[in-house]
C-alpha cells in the first residue's frame, strides 16, 4: 500500500506561488479524513451459512425454478430474480472447476506461504463454484478436473465462519473430465 | 422536458412501496427481491419482457463499493439485461428510464430505489455529498444545514414556527393511512409539537425526516403496451430536473429556483393539481417547496405523509412518484405533482406531472 506520509511524485516539485503570496508556506497537500461506522447485518442465509460452519456443514440453496443449487446461499437465484428458501446440505467434497497459482504474498496472511493456489471449488451436489485455497500437493499437480475434499480445523477451534475450512486437499479419486468441470447452472441455461 | 414537447406517451403502470424503521434480518437483495416481483407480477411481466431496468442507491449508505450490482441479484440479469444506474434517488433512475422510453427502442422498463440507513450515520453520510475542501471536512451534519435554512426562513418574516408545526401535524395525521409510514398519529395537534425541544434549532424532532429503511419498485410503460397491461395507468405528461449550485454560500436557501424551473417546465400550474408528493425532509423545505411549485390551496399535498413520516435516502423520492401514481392509478386522483429533491439543502429537484386517462 501507499505510505500515506510520502507526498505524491508530483507533490515534490517546487510549487510556484503568486508575488502575492510569496514567502508564505505554500500548501502542499490538504488532508481530510473521512470515517464512517457501520453495523452490518448479514442476511437470514448468510448468517445460517456461517452458523452451520461451526458444525462443519455447508449449506447451500436450491432455486425454486429449476433446482440449481448455489453456494453460499444469497436467498435468491440470481438469474430469475426469484426468492429461495429451501437449504441443502452439501458435501465436504468436489472438484477443481478453475484454478490459479500465485506468487505474490497477500499482505496480513502471513501464514499463507507462495506460491499458492486459490481454486474454484466445485462441492458435488452444487451448481456453481466458490473460492478455496488448494493444498496438500505440488502446486504444478493442481489441475481443472481434480478432485478434493475439505480439510477442516481441528473441532475445538471450530467457530461460525468460512476459515473453518483449512484448505481443500487432492483426494486421489479419479478427475472429472475438463469438459463436464465447472459451474453447470449457468450452462443449462445457456445450452437450452 | 416541457409539457407536449412531442414526447411519447410513457406511464407509471406498477408500483411496489416498502419501508420500515429498520431492516435487522434482512439484506438490499431480500427487500427488493420481493418488491421487484411484486411489482412486475401485477403487470403480469417477466424481466425477460422489460426493456431497459435502472435503478438508484447510494455506496456511501451502503458501506460497500459497488452494492447496487449485487443488488441486480434481485432482479434477475441473466440472460444480460440493458441496466444502469445513478448514485442519486430512484427517481432520477425514472428519469432515466424515461428517456431511454423516449428514444423509443424499447417499451418496458423497471426502475427501483433503495437504501439501509440503519446501517450507519445517514446525518453524516450526507456531509459526504459537499464540497470535498471547504466544507465535507467540518462534517456539517444533515440537521445542522436544514437548520440554518430553517432559521433563515423564519428570520424572512415568511413563514412562522406555527407553520412549520402545521405541516408536521398534517403528515402524522396524512400517514395514519399509509402502511408504510413509520411516524403517524391520528391526534398531534401543533402545540403538542411546539412544545418539544429543538433538536436543531429551530428544527425539533417532528420538523425532521423519521429515518426508515426500505425500497420503491415502479414498471414503466409506453403508449399502448401501457394501455395493454394496465387497466388506468398513470401517464408522464412531464418530467423535468434542475440543479442549484454546488456552494451553499452562493445560494439564497430561502429558495429553491431549481424547483420552481421544473415546475414551470413540466407545465405543473396549467390546470387543476389534485394532489402533490413533495419530498421534503424537513418541515422548513417542504414549505419553500409548496412556494416555488406553486402548490394551490385546492391541492391536498403529501396525502402518504411524505418523506416526513418514513424517508428512506435514495429511495424517497421515487416513493413520492409512487404514491403519486397509486392514487392516479386508483382513480383517486386526476392530475398529481410528485416531486423529489437531492443534495444539500434542496439543491436538485425533479418534478413530474401525472395524469390518468
Amino acid at each position: 500500500m501507499t505510505d500515506p506520509d510520502i507526498p505524491p511524485r508530483a507533490l515534490a516539485e517546487a510549487v510556484i506561488t503568486p508575488e502575492a503570496l510569496a514567502g508564505l508556506e505554500p500548501v502542499r497537500s490538504v488532508r481530510t479524513p473521512i470515517r464512517l461506522v457501520y453495523d452490518f447485518v448479514p442476511s437470514a442465509a448468510a448468517q445460517a451459512y456461517l452458523r452451520a460452519y461451526a458444525e462443519k456443514r455447508i449449506l447451500g440453496h436450491r432455486s425454486p425454478v429449476d433446482g440449481a443449487v448455489f453456494v453460499p446461499p444469497r436467498g435468491v437465484d440470481p438469474r430469475h430474480g426469484t426468492a429461495i428458501d429451501e437449504t441443502v446440505d452439501l458435501a465436504d467434497t468436489g472438484h477443481v472447476g478453475n484454478f490459479c497459482v500465485t506468487h505474490l504474498p497477500i499482505p496480513g496472511r502471513d501464514d499463507l506461504e507462495v506460491p499458492y493456489v486459490s481454486a474454484w471449488i466445485h462441492l458435488d451436489g452444487a451448481d456453481i463454484g466458490f473460492l478455496g485455497l488448494v493444498a496438500g500437493c505440488a502446486t504444478e499437480e493442481v489441475r481443472i478436473g481434480m478432485r478434493v475434499r475439505a480439510v477442516w480445523k481441528p473441532d475445538e477451534q471450530l467457530g461460525p465462519t468460512a476459515e473453518n475450512i483449512l484448505y481443500w486437499e487432492p483426494s486421489g479419486e479419479p478427475d472429472v473430465p475438463v469438459g463436464r468441470a465447472g459451474n453447470r447452472a449457468w450452462r443449462g441455461r445457456t445450452d437450452g | 422536458m416541457a409539457k407536449g414537447a412531442g414526447q411519447r406517451d410513457v406511464a407509471v403502470i406498477s408500483v411496489a412501496v416498502r419501508q420500515e424503521e429498520a431492516l435487522t434480518d434482512e439484506n438490499e437483495v431480500q427487500l427488493l427481491v420481493d418488491l421487484v416481483n411484486r411489482a412486475r407480477d401485477a403487470v403480469g411481466l417477466s424481466q425477460t419482457e422489460i426493456g431497459f431496468t435502472c435503478s438508484g442507491s447510494s455506496d456511501f449508505l451502503a458501506g460497500q463499493a459497488f452494492s447496487f450490482v449485487q443488488t441486480l441479484d434481485a432482479v434477475g440479469a441473466f440472460p444480460p439485461i440493458s441496466e444502469s444506474h445513478v448514485e442519486m434517488d430512484g427517481a432520477f433512475a425514472l428519469y432515466e428510464a424515461w428517456v431511454k422510453l423516449q428514444i423509443g427502442d424499447v417499451d418496458t422498463a423497471l426502475v427501483y430505489g433503495y437504501g439501509k440507513p440503519s446501517a450507519g450515520s445517514v446525518r453524516d453520510v450526507l456531509a459526504l455529498q459537499l464540497d470535498p475542501y471547504y466544507l465535507a471536512p467540518l462534517w456539517p451534519d444533515a440537521h445542522a444545514l436544514a437548520a440554518l435554512q430553517a432559521r433563515l426562513l423564519l428570520d424572512s418574516g415568511t413563514v412562522t414556527p406555527e407553520a412549520l408545526a402545521e405541516v408536521a401535524v398534517r403528515s402524522l395525521h396524512n400517514a395514519v393511512d399509509n402502511p408504510n409510514a413509520v411516524r403517524a398519529s391520528a391526534d398531534a395537534t401543533p402545540e403538542e409539537l411546539l412544545a418539544a425541544e429543538p433538536v436543531a434549532d429551530p428544527l425539533r424532532a417532528s420538523d425532521l425526516a423519521q429515518v426508515a429503511d426500505g425500497g420503491c419498485v415502479v414498471v414503466l410503460a409506453a403508449g399502448e403496451r401501457a394501455r395493454a397491461l394496465c387497466e388506468r395507468p398513470a401517464w408522464i405528461r412531464g418530467i423535468d430536473h434542475r440543479i442549484d449550485g454546488h456552494a451553499l454560500g452562493t445560494r439564497d436557501l430561502t429558495r429553491a429556483p431549481s424547483a420552481a424551473m421544473a415546475a414551470q417546465e413540466v407545465g405543473a400550474s396549467s390546470d387543476r393539481l389534485d394532489i402533490a408528493e413533495i419530498h421534503g425532509p424537513t418541515t422548513s423545505q417542504e414549505l419553500i417547496l409548496q412556494r416555488e411549485l406553486g402548490i394551490a390551496g385546492e391541492t391536498a399535498v403529501n396525502p402518504s405523509g411524505g418523506a416526513l413520516a418514513a424517508d428512506t435516502l435514495m429511495a424517497s423520492g421515487l416513493i413520492r412518484i409512487a404514491e403519486a401514481a397509486a392514487r392516479v392509478g386508483a382513480g383517486t386522483a386526476d392530475r398529481a405533482l410528485a416531486h423529489a429533491t437531492s443534495g444539500p439543502c434542496l439543491q436538485q429537484n425533479l418534478v413530474c406531472v401525472l395524469e390518468g386517462d
